[in-house]
């Protein structure tokens, strides 16, 4: 009776094809494929492939970078990809995860804790869970009253709010020292050796290749699976189905009774805290906060991150992180590319006009980003398939059924 | 006691009243319906009952528990469920997980009830098992209109707000649409129905109210409102 049987095979992309491959494969056969490709994407600063490398930057610190990013995009993909609330003030949880290291850790700070009770050695590892819970809680303040508001409005509010942060840190000189920025924050101190003597993670580590600036990689390649399985594990669960449902539309999520309110300030606090570890990592990596590190255009290049790589996908946005952070370093202080001459680091320095025109580019062509998302919401998914066969069985055998929805 | 009941409801944007000082009530198992020109207030009485609007005086009976700052996702939970108007389908989502967002608030006992439920929507929309893997925002409109409902049902609702199921519908798939709210209602789902169709929506209700300009001027039993001369030619055209 179905008129339209014969609809047109459907157009499958790429990404739809490498994401059915992926999801056909079974468990272990993932992880054999997925274990050894992210030992080859950690081994990357010890390898150095040929072009790949950077040549102005050392490319450990590159990539370190690049986990930063990666983080804040997975994050900012919570609140931006997930729940659909545009966040144009993400770099304000930045700030307060970084500030809050420093704060307790460095020793110019007037809240410094590593004179009385707390070892040098420690202090790193205890700040950081502290600096998550202290943007988590910045997340709820902030969001408690501006999540009533919708759209262009909430991006306004955040927008404000990254200022904000950036101001104040700015401002309150006699505790953040404004301008001359918190000194010589703490970082982990490990593996001490005689020809490190402040340990693999000490910004004095440069012997190449081991260098600090791979061990941060490798550290946040860690934190960066912990959190991929936590989202991952929340997406699959009623609080994605939430999101999902709130980004697609919010009044029909509250008519199908998702407390809207709630989860979209668990998305906020959720991001947020992604937000706070990612800058606690970035002060014991550079062991100095100034608030110009803090820009609002920070805000704007996670976002392109997020954009770029693919709302709601997190593959996608770790991707446009590496996009983001990889480009202009794979530029700078290169003089020619293929035996073309080039000047590297003027290429570099526009590297915003650069993004501006690839968003246009992208928005134009592939609006979903590089690598878009599909979501699986089928928390039932296997039942509802074999409910929907039997379904489809019966219907078969009563055409009497079929007939009765037959008005065309 | 009535299953839903309004009482002097007033709702507001900024300075202007849509819905001045209206008192219904659906009697359970009823299939109440509310007609009456664009403007007049049809739309905001269901946002207000569902209560994604705010009410600026008067109250809203359910059960008879005051439900008036109750917030909409527990309104659901209690049992009012909305189809809403221009049909609120999730476009990204497939038919079947709309279905399943449909029943978010409820928690299924088992799976076979689960899959009973679902079955049951199928065997009412034969026309979503076949678009069951298709996303919502490629569906036509009727089809749109099914999922609404569909998912609605879902939630096992015992009110069912219905909000202009036949917008922008085809004579046909309209004739569809109100043939299964009749069998839903015949079923035991109590359903307030807001429309622009008159003929239709008044010779299947048991009873209905006439809005104008944000105020009940008429009421009375389905039929007889058909019959009503005052009503034949403000909505049914004839004079």
């Amino acid at each position: 009776m179905s008129t339209d049987s014969t609809r047109p095979a459907l157009q499958l992309s790429f990404s739809d094809k490498l994401r059915l491959w992926w999801d056909a494969l079974a468990r272990p056969t993932q992880w054999a494929v997925g274990v050894p490709f992210i030992i080859l994407i950690a081994l990357l600063p010890i390898i150095k492939p040929p072009l790949l490398t950077t040549v102005g930057t050392d490319f450990g610190s590159v990539l370190a970078q690049f986990g930063m990013f990666a983080l804040l995009a997975i994050g900012l993909n919570v609140v931006v990809g997930q729940a659909g609330l545009l966040d144009l003030g993400y770099v304000g949880f930045y700030a307060i995860g970084a500030y809050t290291v420093a704060l307790v850790t460095s020793p110019v700070s007037p809240w410094n804790l590593t004179d009385d009770w707390l070892a040098q050695d420690w202090a790193w590892l205890f700040a950081v869970p502290v600096a998550i819970a202290f943007t988590a809680v910045s997340g709820l303040i902030l969001g408690t009253p501006t999540l009533r508001l919708r759209g262009d409005y909430l991006a306004i509010v955040t927008l404000g709010f990254g200022e904000i942060v950036r101001l104040l840190a700015d401002n309150l000189t006699n505790i953040t020292r404004g301008g001359q920025g918190l000194t010589q924050v703490a970082y982990p101190v490990v593996g001490v050796s005689e020809e490190r003597p402040n340990g693999i993670f000490s910004a004095g580590n440069t012997i190449a290749p081991l260098n600090s600036g791979t061990w941060w990689f490798w550290l946040s390649i860690v934190l960066i699976i912990v959190v991929l399985l936590i989202v991952g594990n929340l997406e699959r669960s009623r609080v994605g189905r939430a999101w999902v449902a709130i980004r697609e539309d919010e009044d029909a999520a509250e008519i199908m009774g998702v407390p809207t309110f709630k989860f979209k300030l668990w998305a906020f606090i959720i991001g947020a805290s992604i937000g706070g570890l990612s800058g606690a990592l970035y002060a014991g990596q550079v062991q100095f906060v100034v608030p110009g590190s803090f820009n609002v255009i920070n805000s704007m290049l996670f976002l392109c991150a997020v954009v770029l790589g693919g709302q709601g996908n997190k593959l996608g946005v770790i991707l446009g992180a590496f996009i983001i952070v990889y480009l202009p370093n794979f530029f700078l202080g290169r003089t020619e590319l293929l035996g073309i001459p080039i000047n590297g680091d003027d290429i570099a320095d526009y590297k915003y006009l650069f993004f501006g025109i690839a968003l246009v580019v992208l928005m134009i062509f592939r609006p979903q980003g590089l690598i878009p998302a599909r979501q699986k919401l089928l928390a039932y998914g296997r039942p509802i398939y074999v409910a929907t066969r039997k379904a489809a069985l019966a219907l078969s055998r009563k055409p009497a059924v079929e007939t009765k929805g037959g008005a065309r | 006691m009535p299953l839903l009941e309004l009482k002097d409801l007033t709702v507001s944007y900024d300075r202007i009243e849509a819905v001045r000082g209206i008192s219904l009530t659906v009697e359970d198992g009823e299939l109440v319906t509310l007609i009456g020109a664009n403007g007049a207030g049809k739309t905001t009485t269901m946002r207000a009952i569902s209560g994604i609007r705010p009410v600026a005086r008067g109250s809203v009976w359910f059960d008879g528990q005051d439900i008036t700052r109750m917030k909409a996702h527990e309104r659901v939970t209690a049992g009012i469920v909305q189809a809403p108007e221009g049909r609120g389908v999730f476009p990204g989502m497939t038919v079947v997980e709309n279905l399943e967002m449909g029943s978010y608030s409820r928690t299924f006992k088992t799976k076979a009830e689960h899959d009973s439920t679902v079955e049951r929507v199928f065997d009412l929309f034969p026309r979503l098992l076949e678009r069951r893997s298709q996303v919502g925002g490629t569906l036509s409109g009727g089809e749109q209109q099914m999922l609404a409902i569909g998912r609605a049902l879902m939630a096992r609702p015992r009110l069912l707000l219905l909000d202009e199921p036949s917008m922008g519908l085809a004579p046909l798939v309209i004739q569809q649409i109100f043939r299964i709210i009749t069998e839903i209602n015949k079923e035991g789902t109590t359903i307030l129905l807001v429309e622009q169709n008159a003929q239709q929506a008044l010779s299947r209700s048991d009873r209905a109210y006439i809005l104008e300009t944000g105020e009940v001027t008429t009421s009375g039993k389905g039929k007889d409102l058909l019959a009503d001369p005052a009503v034949k030619q403000a909505y049914l055209g004839v004079a």
